[in-house]
């Protein structure tokens, strides 16, 4: 730092903003890493028991496994649009 | 008891090439019968920065599939007398190396090395994971700039998760962070990320930092590991390094900006 830097406007320095986004990526991609292999393979399972049943399409399902204290919670979410319903 | 050693990365650039051989013959001067094997099938590269490139007869698929021996495709290094050098193949594909072939080498180079480093190809393709497999230590090289830390975090989970000490629930393999390339003044500046905020995002101990060095480059130019080359920052930095590795209580150096004097403190950088 000179003289000059003194006077001149302080703004975020590059090196903090890529450590910010560093460590939301890093964080995100290590718990989809360690979801089981199975995920996928019961979502499309679950997605033709459903449309047995009601039209939907694979948009309309989501599955993920979280980990809340201690136990692990796998949440299941189908939402029904309009032209779904029979 | 001899250990397989590892210098991978998943970005390509980053240093793997300079730093195994830079390890490799600090290992070998410190006083151990040393190997470098280049996994990088195809694209070939450790026998220039080695210097030793038109001396490869034999290479490590010929090796595998027989057709050589290993003592006749082992390259004995001129200058450090307990050092060798195993080429990769340049004319076959990446998937003629299998975990079965690598795994009969690395057992027959565990009889008469103490430290066989291997130096891994970029991507998480089949070199790289065949590269690392057998590992009993790894050396994870990072540029302290994004892509480099985030593939880095990539390959960190394929050592904890693909390797063969995973695969049979021993021990983890003992990876070891090394930070090349790095600028303390633009550092303090705040325009790259520190030693202390890529250890903090990777979370595995750190070996030490290279400091950037045009001594590098022309060491690589003239076919010189930077280890054996004249006195030099890089070189002084990997040998602390490999002394850390050894098990030595040695001071982290080359992370500070240097002291400056009164009149450059004030009107230049």
């Amino acid at each position: 730092m000179n003289l000059f830097d003194f006077f001149r406007p302080k703004k975020p320095k590059s090196a903090s903003v890529a450590k910010e986004r560093l460590q939301i990526i890093v964080s995100h991609e290590r718990r989809r890493s360690s979801t089981p292999d199975f995920l996928p393979q019961l979502q499309t399972d679950i997605l033709q028991v459903v449309r047995k049943y009601i039209q939907i399409n694979e948009n309309q399902i989501k599955l993920s496994l979280d980990k809340r204290g201690d136990c692990e919670v796998l949440e299941l979410n189908i939402s029904l649009s309009e032209s779904g319903k029979p | 008891m001899s250990k397989v050693v590892v210098v991978t990365s998943g970005k390509g650039g980053v240093g793997k090439t300079t730093t195994s051989a830079a390890f490799a013959a600090a290992l070998a001067v410190r006083g151990y019968k040393t190997v470098v094997i280049d996994f990088d099938v195809g694209l070939r590269n450790l026998d220039l920065v080695m210097g030793c490139e038109r001396r490869v007869v034999y290479d490590l698929l010929n090796v595998i599939h027989g057709e050589g021996a290993l003592n006749q495709a082992l390259i004995k290094d001129k200058r450090v007398g307990n050092l060798y050098i195993l080429p990769a193949s340049q004319t076959r594909d990446k998937d003629a190396l299998s975990n079965e072939g690598v795994g009969k080498v690395i057992e027959a180079l565990r009889q008469s090395f103490e430290y066989i480093v291997c130096d891994s190809p970029a991507g998480i393709e089949k070199g790289a994971m065949s590269a690392m497999y057998f590992a009993d230590e790894a050396l994870v090289v990072t540029n302290p700039e994004i892509s480099s830390v985030r593939d880095s975090d990539r390959i960190i989970g394929m050592l904890a998760s693909k390797t063969q000490r995973a695969e049979q629930d021993s021990d983890p393999v003992n990876v070891h962070l090394v930070v090349t390339r790095y600028d303390p003044v633009r550092v303090e500046r705040g325009d790259m990320l520190s030693a202390d905020d890529v250890c903090e995002i990777l979370a595995i101990p750190f070996l030490g930092v290279v400091p950037e060095s045009k001594l590098v480059l022309a060491a690589s130019n003239s076919g010189i590991p930077v280890t054996l080359a004249e006195d030099n920052d890089a070189s002084e930095a990997y040998f602390d390094m490999v002394d850390r590795f050894l098990g030595e209580d040695v001071p982290y150096r080359f992370m500070d900006v240097q002291k400056k004097g009164f009149f450059s403190r004030f009107f230049g950088s």
